[in-house]
């Protein structure tokens, strides 16, 4: 019997690859996804089903799908994204109540993988310019994004403490980048006129969205369990970054940099979180020697994830953004249970 | 290269399915041809758009490495830097020879004087002369500050960090400089002069024992006198977050050009022996005690240079 894959978040981008990804899989038998928003990208066998943001049905779910494996890909990393209840009820509410689902006694689930981010380790002055999987972050969580972020990664230690017989992975993406994914960084470089700190020029890092998938990937095909950062070779000053993408920098001034960032986003100049404004000041690096001991090779490094990134803006200011996938209810109803549909060709 | 990529595959795949085992040299951008575990064309509505080659490794606009120093950099400052070091501070080596041509080392200094000259002098030194770069450990507080931070980071300052410090001597064999005094040896008043401050927690030991590096301890006379501290304002300090606010003797004589201008004290610098730590690397732990009596040596054998150099010193100015 193939697995039984339980994807959420299906909606965002990440969701949508994943089960598109999965669903070349021969191996994965069902495919089940959920999510408040309706998928964006078009799929073949997925299962897509309407859930409220903390996942209440889920344990029903769970039982009733009989899944194997759950890949959680509902985590609101952008703080500017959602009102911060929101953010509560997704990240922590929801991952709650996924686990809370995934340890009844019925339940099946022996793989899960957790799409965390390098936010858990903070932007501060007092960081290592590398932050292994084991390093105690050097600085209490102020930001609101990343004590989410952690609380969800309490309830993930907790599950896989509680359920020895399940592999339970938990990776951390850095910043994304690639020719399709809109985050507050693409929007950054995006503008005529890149973000800045006045007197700052951090090294970021990036991990190219080609990466991201292949690393869930890899861990479910692999059963690898624990902890990971996903994060591209090598670090980059920010002034580097925007000059690849051919643009000039525009200092924010540092004393106050959060006020002046958070009425900018607010006046909808800029788009930019206090983790971002922070990352922008302080930078952060991630330790990526563990994945790839673990068998991984990453195709991008974080200077080719930021060419590839250059490369498809430069095209979008020709051709546009292109036209996005609608999901239509019916019609993907019909080519999965209608009998007129002649399935199973091989 | 990039021709021949952008020549093999016409309608590229948006999405490349994962293959855990894929090379990750030849076949970088095979996942759209045959053999693959398949293809995955994210939008059919778009698989026909043409989207450029992507540059995986990511050609460098700039030569600033991991930690931040840039190579570039550091040469246009060894250019401005040179005639200071020889002209106004005229910087003399004791046993210069025993600093290593390659391999990791920690060296250790005493730290003195308002803005201490005493990093860039040893820096530039060992720069010139050995060729290798040196990388400074530095309090967070060099982090906090704007414009400081990427001066000080562009130049080979790197937050002193234990992973940092670890990962710069054991992975990367490099030369790291660690003044363990901390802020409190530039920030000690005038008449304290030459009076070394306690090492610290004895951190450097521990990581040079973890990192297996010897340590070489340096004795510097000189950087007292270049920016003596009169008095300090506590009070700024705090406001500024600063670790102290001094006024000094250059600011009393030069009113606000003493901010910056040293003075043109004789700059000494003495190489001691190198302390190899007889134990195993990459232990979790080490002794206490071990730690604190190497940190208590190392203290009082660069003390008992400098007061030697002392002795001999005919004048502050000409050494």
């Amino acid at each position: 019997m193939g697995r039984r894959v339980l994807v959420t978040g299906l909606g965002s981008f990440w969701g949508g690859r994943v089960a598109q990804t999965l669903e070349q899989d021969p191996e994965v038998d069902v495919i089940v996804g959920l999510d408040t928003r309706e998928p964006s990208v078009p799929l073949d066998r997925t299962e897509y089903v309407r859930v409220d943001e903390n996942y209440s049905i889920l344990s029903r779910i769970v039982r009733a799908t009989q899944v194997d494996t759950i890949v959680h890909t509902f985590l609101v990393v952008d703080s500017n994204q959602v009102p911060a209840s929101q953010m509560h009820d997704t990240n922590v509410i929801g991952t709650m109540n996924l686990f809370a689902a995934a340890s009844q006694p019925e339940s099946r689930v022996r793989n899960v993988v957790v799409k965390s981010s390098t936010l858990v380790y903070g932007s501060t002055p007092a960081d290592p310019v590398w932050f292994s999987e084991d390093t105690r972050r050097p600085a209490f969580p102020r930001l609101r994004v990343e004590r989410s972020l952690l609380e969800v990664e309490g309830y993930v230690r907790d599950y896989a403490t509680d359920n020895p017989h399940v592999v339970v992975s938990l990776l951390r993406f850095s910043n994304v980048l690639g020719e399709d994914i809109v985050t507050p960084i693409t929007r950054a470089l995006d503008l005529p006129i890149v973000p800045a700190v006045f007197g700052y020029d951090p090294r970021v890092q990036f991990v190219h969205e080609v990466d991201v998938v292949r690393a869930i990937m890899h861990v479910l095909d692999h059963d690898l369990g624990g902890i990971y950062n996903v994060a591209g070779d090598g670090l980059l000053p920010w002034s580097e970054v925007a000059a690849i993408c051919g643009k000039r920098l525009g200092p924010l001034p540092p004393v106050g940099r959060r006020l002046v960032a958070s009425t900018l986003s607010r006046l909808g100049i800029v788009d930019m979180p206090t983790e971002l404004i922070e990352l922008l000041t302080y930078g952060r690096g991630a330790d990526n020697r563990r994945l790839k001991e673990a068998g991984f090779a990453y195709r991008y490094t974080s200077a080719g994830a930021v060419h590839a990134y250059a490369d498809a803006a430069r095209l979008r200011r020709t051709v546009g953004r292109r036209v996005s996938y609608h999901y239509e209810r019916d019609v993907e109803q019909f080519f999965r249970h209608s009998p007129a549909v002649v399935r199973d060709q091989a | 290269m990039v021709a021949e990529k952008r020549s093999g595959r016409s309608r590229p795949p948006l999405v490349a399915v994962p293959e855990p085992d894929a090379d990750a040299h030849g076949g970088r951008y095979a996942a759209g041809e045959a053999g693959g575990t398949g293809t995955a064309a994210a939008d059919g509505a778009d698989a026909g758009a043409p989207i450029s080659a992507p540059t995986p490794d990511g050609e460098r606009l700039s030569d600033v490495d991991e930690w931040g120093r840039s190579q570039h950099l550091r040469d246009i400052l060894a250019k401005l830097y040179d005639p200071l070091y020889e002209r106004w501070f005229r910087v003399e080596w004791e046993g210069f020879d025993k600093i290593p041509r390659t391999g990791g080392a920690l060296m250790v200094a005493n730290h003195a004087g308002a803005i201490p000259t005493d990093a860039p002098s040893i820096m530039h030194g060992i720069e010139r002369d050995l060729h290798r770069p040196v990388y400074g450990l530095a309090d967070e507080v060099f982090k906090r500050i704007p414009l400081v931070n990427l001066g000080w980071s562009r130049l080979g300052g790197v937050q002193a960090h234990p992973d940092n410090a670890y990962r710069l001597l054991r992975e990367q064999q490099q030369l790291v400089m660690v003044f363990p005094e901390g802020a409190r040896g530039p920030g000690k008043l005038y008449r304290e002069r030459y009076q070394l401050r306690r090492f610290g927690r004895g951190g450097f030991v521990q990581i040079a024992m973890r990192a297996g590096v010897p340590i070489i301890p340096l004795a510097i006379m000189g950087n007292e006198e270049t920016m003596p501290i009169v008095f300090k304002i506590p009070a700024v300090a705090k406001a500024l977050g600063v670790p102290y606010a001094p006024i000094t003797a250059n600011m009393l004589a030069l009113g606000p050009l003493g901010v910056l201008v040293p003075f043109p004290a004789k700059l000494r610098i003495r190489v001691l022996d190198p302390v190899v730590l007889d134990v195993l690397p990459d232990q979790p732990r080490y002794s206490r005690s071990r730690i604190m009596d190497t940190s208590e040596d190392i203290r009082h054998a660069i003390q008992a240079d400098l007061h030697d150099m002392l002795r001999h010193r005919q004048s502050v100015w000409f050494g």
